[in-house]
């Protein structure tokens, strides 16, 4: 743990603790509040969580990992939310998943090494008429081809490097 | 005239100072600017910060007003001018240079630019209106009737236009009428299902006295659709006051809006839309002055498609796993904290409003007998004009997609409309004539569904979107039946073998048979309506799958482990490069004879190369099976 996350951690589930009531139906209000001020659910938040409301610790593990919107690991600098909806996986999201995945060596539901990139699937954000759509840190881009793909990531600083397409990782996006 | 109760005499002093403030604003042009979720995609805020920086520098009297959702999402980003001595004009494919021209040509000048309108949103002799185009015909608005055209930050754009009269009507007189009038309306639920509204309701009245509460289900979980989100960003009033008036029929004097955590603007917006209901005494104790006490809040869901499913949205609001129970008992005997609890959905609570204030008979006027009101849909895939639609029950799928939605995007050939997302069905051109209504489309194998309707073309593999729709469903199986956990599995790893070409004959019946046990045997209706995309499929679309099989063939020339990409050579051209840089892979090469190829073995199929050729040679194309390449290849060396 880097030095003063801990205190970080602690003072951001207080604060949260000190805006809802500490009774179990609270529990999910609480874990998104959390994880809106730490941008995930670190294992200690959740044990001072459920310290908070007597409730044993695997409770609030078991539901962060039920729920989809609560993520267990810090995501990186750059979020890029790919719309996997219908309307944008029938005209190339999956293809701009795999682009992602290609270019940042990673899965879906990972965050690159450095911390720079992380890597989702949502559902319809609710524009299909620009699909396919890429959520960028919560901005809308809409109409994205692969090259749109590399424009985005050399927009946020990453540098690309033809692949040569064989041997490398590929996701394991059971298709 | 009968006499004003007391709560009218209140609602008509709230409506006064709202229509005041409204008219001393008429005299102003006023811009109004589609802002909801996909206009702000779109680029609306540039949009607007145009109009307001050009109406300052030019110092034009006129004020520029943030809307929601119109419908026309295929047009943004989306504006209506209103300019006293004009007609209200809609303006679509808004940029900031095309700002600046209608502020300078039109708000300066009286020249309203017709050629960039797009209609007149009043009867005027100058510019067609909507009814003069095949979607206005169709069209009726109920529950998106103030969508677009009010600011959903502004709660006196929603009283200025009627909005809390009923509720105010209401009180004056019992709940028994509004639950006699919503039993009457022969309303039925619009997440789905379609029971009706009234007999929900009429339980949870007959559980007796105590705590009861409201719950509006906006947890919108087909990944395909839009519309509930559209509305609460739109118009959040309209459902509010839909809320307020069941809890006033049952008795309820708490309720929540169960929103998916994933809408973050309609979160935002329905907060701000209490709180102005509380300010001005609609919402919290002594409601109008009346006995009627109820205060609604906002529970944010956290994505997972089975919390959308009744049982399981209450145990999640419970701070539980979203699992569903089993029934009875209904949650209007005992549903949230064990309370008599009604449930509905967003579009389902916006009906309620209309319905008090213009009567049953109106309602039931409109759709059909057994399916009265309209359909709301988001209308999305390769339809030529995609956006928020509604339409009588009774409408054709066929009126809808081509009247309404201009047809097929691109003059491609139709293929199938999928109707009603994960649960729903593909519907082939043939099938399309069928009405809009609960009933009708479950016989034809799909349902109702909340209203995701997505168009699919000749480019689109059915067995893909099969595989696509029962992935979603194996991931969001909550994993208490077996026939859902497993079964949804086992048919996603035949559906993923028979898209790679390693199908087997049997594989059909194995579907098949797999379809109706996981129908059988869950619990819920994830798991009893996750096979519907494949059943519809497999009876529309059967030679689709049997290609596959047997030919290791896609169709559609979508699934990727069965095409191989291939440039033409008789069709590039030596003076043309473009797919080479825009191969992500440098799979593109340069032949001896100036014409360009691709190394098979790095392509990764990205699709990219054949979007950029330009259109004078639509050199690269898609080969299916991919054994055609060896002919192909074998055929120019001979
Ligand atoms: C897996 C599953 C997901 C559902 N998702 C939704 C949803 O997102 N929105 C909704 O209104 N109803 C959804 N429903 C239907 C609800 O269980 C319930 O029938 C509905 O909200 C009742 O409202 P209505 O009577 O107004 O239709 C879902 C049902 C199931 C089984
Ligand atoms: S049918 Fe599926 S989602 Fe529904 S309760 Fe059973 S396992 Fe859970
Ligand atoms: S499909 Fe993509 S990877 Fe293959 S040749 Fe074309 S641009 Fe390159
Ligand atoms: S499917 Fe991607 S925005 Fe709707
Ligand atoms: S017109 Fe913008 S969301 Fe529909």
């Amino acid at each position: 743990m880097v030095e003063g996350e801990e205190e970080l951690i602690r003072t951001s589930v207080s604060e949260v603790l000190g805006e809802q009531e500490a009774v179990r139906e609270s529990l999910i209000p609480i874990l998104l509040r959390v994880q809106e001020k730490l941008s995930y659910l670190p294992p200690l938040a959740m044990e001072l969580i459920a310290g908070a409301l007597q409730i044993p610790a695997v409770d609030v593990f078991g539901l962060a990992t039920f729920y989809n919107q609560f993520r267990l690991h810090p995501p990186g600098k750059y979020q890029l939310q790919v719309c996997m909806g219908t309307a944008c996986y029938m005209v190339g999201g999956k293809i701009a998943l795999d682009c992602f995945e290609r270019r940042l060596g990673i899965n879906e539901g990972e965050t690159t090494p450095d911390r720079e990139f992380s890597l989702e699937r949502v559902a319809c954000v609710g524009c299909c008429t620009l699909a396919p759509v890429v959520v960028v840190n919560e901005e809308v881009e809409g109409r994205v081809t692969p090259t749109r793909v590399d424009g985005i990531l050399i927009a946020f600083g990453k540098k690309i490097q033809p692949s040569t397409g064989v041997g490398e990782k590929k996701g394991d996006d059971g298709s | 005239m009968t006499v004003e109760t007391p709560y009218q005499e209140r609602y008509r002093k709230l409506k006064d100072s709202a229509a005041a403030g409204e008219e001393a604003l008429s005299r102003q042009a006023v811009i109004q600017v589609g802002m909801a979720t996909c206009g702000i995609a779109a680029g609306a805020v540039p949009v607007k910060e145009a109009f307001v920086r050009f109406i300052e520098e030019k110092n034009i009297d006129a004020r520029v007003m943030e809307v929601g959702c119109m419908g026309h999402c295929y047009a943004e980003p989306l504006a209506i001018i209103s300019k006293p001595g004009f007609p209200a004009l809609c303006y679509g494919y808004l940029d900031e240079d095309l700002v600046e021209r209608l502020v300078e040509d039109y708000l300066l000048n009286d020249d309203p630019c017709y050629e960039f309108a797009l209609v007149a949103l009043e009867p005027n002799d100058v510019f067609p209106t909507l009814s003069d185009f095949p979607r206005g015909v169709h069209e009726k608005k109920i529950v998106l009737e103030h969508c677009g055209f009010i600011d959903p930050g502004e709660i006196d754009h929603y009283i200025s236009r009627g909005g809390y009269s009923a509720l105010a009507e209401a009180l004056s007189g019992t709940p028994a009428t509004v639950l006699e009038q919503v039993k009457e309306s022969h309303l039925r639920g619009r997440g789905g299902a379609g029971f009706p509204a009234g007999l929900k309701w009429e339980a949870a009245v007959q559980a007796g006295g105590g705590t009861k509460y409201v719950i509006c289900n906006a947890d919108e979980g087909d990944p395909g659709a839009f519309m509930d989100r559209s509305i609460l960003e739109s118009c959040p009033h309209q459902v509010i006051e839909g809320m307020l008036l069941c809890a006033y029929a049952i008795g309820a004097e708490k309720g929540y809006l169960y929103i998916r955590a994933e809408y973050p603007l309609a979160v935002k917006r329905v907060r701000l839309a209490l709180e102005q209901a509380r300010e001005k005494g609609l919402l919290g104790s002594s409601i109008l002055g009346s006995s009627f006490n109820c205060d609604l809040e906002v529970f944010r869901g956290s994505g997972a498609f089975v919390c959308g499913e009744s049982s399981a949205l209450v145990r999640s609001m419970e701070g539980k796993m979203g699992i569903p129970a089993t029934r009875p008992p209904r949650l209007a005997q005992s549903g949230f904290r064990g309370r008599p609890t009604v449930l509905n959905n967003v579009k389902t609570f916006a009906y309620i409003p209309p319905i008090i204030n213009r009567g049953v008979d109106w309602f039931r006027s409109i759709g059909t007998e057994k399916n009265p009101g309209t359909a709301v849909f988001s209308l999305v895939g390769k339809v030529a004009h995609t956006g928020l639609v509604e339409v009588p029950m009774g409408t054709t799928l066929r009126e809808l997609i081509y009247d309404v939605g201009e047809g097929v995007a691109n003059d491609k050939a139709f293929k199938a409309a999928q109707i009603g997302g994960p649960s729903g069905g593909c519907l082939p051109e043939a099938a399309i004539d069928i009405p809009i209504d609960f009933d009708s489309l479950q016989e034809a194998g799909a349902i109702m569904g909340s209203g995701g309707l997505v168009v699919l073309d000749e480019d689109d593999c059915m067995v893909a979107i099969a595989r696509y729709f029962l992935e979603f469903t194996q991931q969001e199986s909550c994993g208490k039946c077996t026939f859902c956990r497993l079964g949804t599995k086992h048919m996603l790893d035949l559906l993923t073998a028979i898209t790679e070409g390693r199908g087997e004959p049997e594989d059909l019946e194995v579907l098949e048979r797999l379809a109706w046990e996981v129908k059988e045997g869950s619990l819920c209706n994830l798991g009893a309506t996750a096979p519907n995309p494949i059943l519809t499929t497999l009876r529309y679309f059967r030679d689709e799958y049997e290609a596959h099989i047997n030919e290791k063939r896609c169709p559609a020339l979508m699934c990727s482990e069965l095409i191989v990409y291939y440039i033409e050579p008789s069709k590039c051209s030596k003076l043309c490069s473009v797919c080479v840089g825009s191969c992500p892979t440098e799979a593109i090469y340069t032949r001896d004879d100036g014409l360009k190829a691709i190394d098979q073995d790095k392509c990764t199929k990205c699709d990219n190369c054949l979007k950029t050729c330009p259109p004078d040679y639509n050199a690269v194309i898609k080969l299916s099976p991919p054994g055609l390449l060896a002919e192909k290849e074998g055929g120019k060396g001979a």
